[in-house]
This record gives structure tokens, sequence and C-alpha cells, in this order.
């Protein structure tokens, strides 16, 4: 799973370069997603622009993220495509992320 | 004409495993998009059948080497017919699970990381039949498309 990190203004975007986050990608998914959260900043927004199907595999390995993040850190989700967004709504995981429409708002978001 | 070229009928022998549940639903979703009927369905069919296949990958073929699983489909007056068939173990109680929803009103550490996959089938399903049958586990889904709203 090719994650790619870029850090702007003390906050690292972190883009999901794959089509799906399924059963098949999750373990994965969950070891890059650590790898790049064990060094970045404070201030995390998953870009998921690019992921156009997101299984309950999948959904549960981006809440392993938020809950592996630590305390006084914070980690956002932007760029859902809307059977990505369908998901998180239909399993009320949209009351437990902050969700931006692109990273553009969750920037401004986060540092206004 | 378009249409009579269109085959509403779908046939896949896959093996219940992640990576080959992947390539199935991409052979399926292939499927459903050249119907007429079938594009709106897209979305929430992918979703319900990777569950479905899922779940015979992780818990019917648990501790077996992965068998095979029969999808067979058909889209008929709007409404889609999916039939799963697996050799694995049978369902707990030989019934299907109520699929209700995991609490999400909890501190961060008690959030749940699964457990969805049965509550999205029941949700997004107009039909729903399991019975073990012959050594077989057969779940039917139905999908009706006049009744999704998106």
């Amino acid at each position: 799973m090719e994650l790619q990190s870029n850090i702007h203004n003390g906050i690292d975007i972190i883009t999901v370069n794959a089509g799906r986050i399924d059963a098949a990608a999750a373990i994965q998914f969950k070891d890059a997603m650590r790898a790049a959260m064990d060094q970045g900043p404070d201030r995390f927004i998953l870009d998921l622009s690019q992921v156009t199907f997101v299984d309950s595999s999948g959904l549960g390995a981006i809440v392993a993220s938020l809950k592996q993040m630590g305390a006084g850190r914070r980690f956002d989700l932007a760029g859902l495509t809307p059977d990505v967004d369908k998901v998180f709504r239909l399993t009320r995981m949209d009351t437990v992320f902050d969700i931006y429409a692109d990273t553009d708002a969750a920037t401004v978001r986060a540092t206004g | 004409m378009n249409k009579a070229q269109l085959d509403p009928f779908f046939s896949l022998l896959t093996t219940g495993s992640e990576a080959k549940t992947r390539q199935a639903l991409v052979q399926f979703c292939e499927w459903l998009s050249q119907q007429a009927s079938g594009r709106e369905l897209s979305g929430t069919v992918e979703l319900v059948l990777a569950e479905a296949l899922n779940n015979i990958a992780e818990h019917a073929y648990a501790q077996l080497p992965p068998g095979p699983v029969q999808i067979d489909a058909n889209l008929i007056s709007g409404s889609l017919t999916v039939r799963l068939r697996d050799c694995g173990h049978l369902l707990p109680n030989a019934v299907m699970p109520e699929g209700r929803l995991p609490d999400t009103d909890v501190p961060l550490e008690s959030l749940p990381e699964g457990g969805f996959g049965w509550f999205l089938i029941h949700n997004l399903t107009q039909h729903l039949s399991y019975q073990h049958v012959g050594g077989e586990n057969h779940l039917e889904l139905r999908f009706d498309t006049n009744l999704q709203s998106g």
C-alpha cells in the first residue's frame, strides 16, 4: 500500500495512492500508517480522494490508525468519494472523524 | 439492438481468499455496470458482496485451505439476486448474525475496528436468506434497483 506523506506548516497530509482499502490491503495499510505516524507531527490529514472503495476491513484499519495515533494528536479525513462516504455514514463513523471535502478545506480548518 | 447482447446472468467460480475476493468483485462489477439498471446499484452491491465474500474467506474457510466459492447472479426486471455458495464451516448455530451496528459513542480506545460486515449486509439488501445444505453454505441476497436511494 503506497502512502505519500507531505508535511506542510506542521500538518502531515497522507495521501493514499491506491483505489481500494479492502480486506486484501487492510494490514498493509495499517502498517504503512503506523510507520507514517510514528515520526510525523501532531496533525494528520488522510487524503482519500483516490480511494473509490473501502470495505469494513478497510474502515477498521482507518479506525485502528486513529486509535494508535496517541493522545494530543489530531487525525482528520479529506476527499471521501461517494461510496466511501456512504460507508462512513452507514456505520456512524462520520460522527467519530472530522471529515472535509478536500485537503484544502481540512488544512484551513486545522490551522484556523 | 444493443440490449439483446447484454447477459443478465453472471456466474463465476472463485476461491475464498482475500486476494481472489478482490478479483471476483472487479469482475462482478464489470458485469453489473454493463446492465442498464445495474449501474446505480454498483457501489452498494460491491460493498455487500465484499462483506459476504470476506466472511467466507475469514470465517467459513477459517483454519482451512481457501476453498471454492460459486457466485451466481441475475438481474431481471430491476431486481438483482446474488447467490453465494461455499463448502466451509457453517455459520454459528446455522443462522445469520443479526448484524447490530457496533456502538461508536465510546472512548477512542474502545472504538470498534470490526463487526460491521453483517450490519452492512442486512442494511443494504432487500432480502436475505441462508441455508446449510449438503455440506454447503448458501447465501442469497437480493437488491431492488427502484428502492435504492443512493
